[in-house]
């Protein structure tokens, strides 16, 4: 594909050092990897303790019956892991890899601005306030 | 069955999916609720709950691998989210309100279209226009072709690409899949982004667009925990298993075996949600 690059405006060259796309996902790309890294080792822990736990027959999901509160809210998730509950200790860890993509868009905010790229600062404002409204107040 | 038995046989079912997922192209959240539905008999809610779950996880481990290469656009992905993480609030919001059966043939028909898409021949659309609208929004890039040469491209139609893009986020909230299917199609053949861009671009989007769907899916108690755990370790494992080999198989006769499964499973919930035995 040959495009005609005179009518296609070019974002300026960036100097070394400066905030660059290629920048921003590489850190992403970190943060990622670490965020869900830990939530995978946080809900290996509270599967171990829950396999090592429970002796009877394997639970029925044939029908719902919606997960308990203390496994629904933050709160009762918080507290059940510091108590060791093992179910919740797997919630936490969940919780973990559910706030990883949050960060991304939040550390997206912040490296459109170090660009001083207006527009897409407040287009990642936008969909990270969806997020937020989504995990705290979406009935 | 004892539960640890039960936790086994999912999680090395799951690793299967997510390897088979990884290396078909196909995501092994698709595959997920199909089996745990109709060979385990988990009922839709906590199948949806634990297959969205893996799919946030399957996208962001593989993010790094993505943004080594460089092909993924930042501004079209943030862009676009807008629209998926909208629909999936739809969607998360459907699957409280819509009756079991109903999604599972909504289901069925997702699974055989995306065995229909995969075996499809990929052909690249190029137009040469600038458009007006995706030049404001900086929809644009240039994708490294050798060491020392790009081709700059421009999205095109971004309406009809922004309207795709609900809808693919309003499958994923309402069947916790990564519907990367409908968001390639959406930029690939809609905003004629080139495809490299458009599979990277997507699995960095399935991850924020789950993430919209996840608060309701905990509120309304489709999180189960002991059912998630091995499905979202063994999609995860699989996954990262997948993307290493990738370069040493036959993809495409991987991409028919899978294509089959896929369509045998999606016929199997269409006649088991008709008979309401799902």
């Amino acid at each position: 594909m040959n495009w005609p690059t005179e009518r296609v405006p070019q974002r300026p060259p960036t100097a070394p050092g400066q905030w660059t796309d290629q920048r921003i996902e590489t850190w992403v790309g970190i943060m990622l990897r670490t965020g869900v890294l830990l939530a995978a080792v946080i809900v290996l822990f509270g599967g171990v303790l829950y396999l090592a736990h429970s002796h009877g027959p394997r639970p029925d999901y044939s029908h719902f019956n919606a997960e308990p509160a203390s496994l629904i809210t933050f709160s009762g998730i918080m507290h059940g892991a510091a108590a060791l509950d093992p179910e919740s200790i797997i919630m936490l860890g969940l919780l973990v890899l559910i706030a990883t993509p949050v960060a991304r868009v939040g550390m997206c905010i912040v490296g459109f601005l170090m660009e001083r790229d207006r527009l897409y600062t407040w287009v990642s404002t936008i969909v990270l306030i969806i997020l937020l409204y989504s995990l705290f107040l979406h009935k | 069955m004892s539960a640890l038995e039960f936790s086994l046989i999912l999680l090395v079912s799951s690793l299967a999916a997510g390897l088979l997922g990884a290396l078909s192209g196909l995501g092994g959240g698709v595959v997920i609720v199909p089996l745990l539905t109709v060979i385990f008999h988990v009922d839709i809610h906590y199948a949806i709950g634990a297959s969205l779950v893996s799919v946030i996880a399957t996208s962001s481990g593989a993010a790094a691998a993505y943004v080594r290469e460089g092909f993924s656009n930042i501004r079209v992905g943030m862009f676009l989210e807008i629209a998926t993480t909208m629909g999936a609030l739809l969607g998360a919001w459907l699957t409280t309100r819509v009756p079991t059966h109903a999604i599972g043939i909504i289901f069925g028909l997702v699974l055989l279209y995306s065995a229909y898409t995969a075996l499809q021949q990929h052909r690249e659309i190029i137009t040469r226009s600038p458009d007006a609208l995706a030049l404001r929004l900086r929809l644009q890039g240039s994708l490294p072709t050798g060491p020392n040469t790009h081709e700059a491209y421009v999205a095109q139609r971004v309406p009809v690409g922004f309207g795709l893009m609900t809808l693919a986020g309003t499958l994923s909230g309402l069947l916790g899949i990564g519907s990367g299917a409908v968001k390639v199609i959406a930029m690939d053949q809609a905003m004629r982004l080139p495809f490299k861009v458009s599979t990277t671009t997507s699995n960095f989007m399935i991850g924020v667009t789950a993430a919209a769907s996840a608060g309701l899916y905990l509120r309304s108690g489709y999180l189960a925990p002991a059912l998630a755990m091995p499905v979202m370790l063994g999609v995860l494992l699989g996954s990262l298993i997948g993307s290493r080999l990738l370069a040493r198989v036959h993809v495409r006769t991987l991409k028919i075996v899978f294509a089959l499964v896929i369509v045998a499973l999606g016929i199997e919930m269409i006649v088991n949600s008709l008979r309401g035995a799902l």
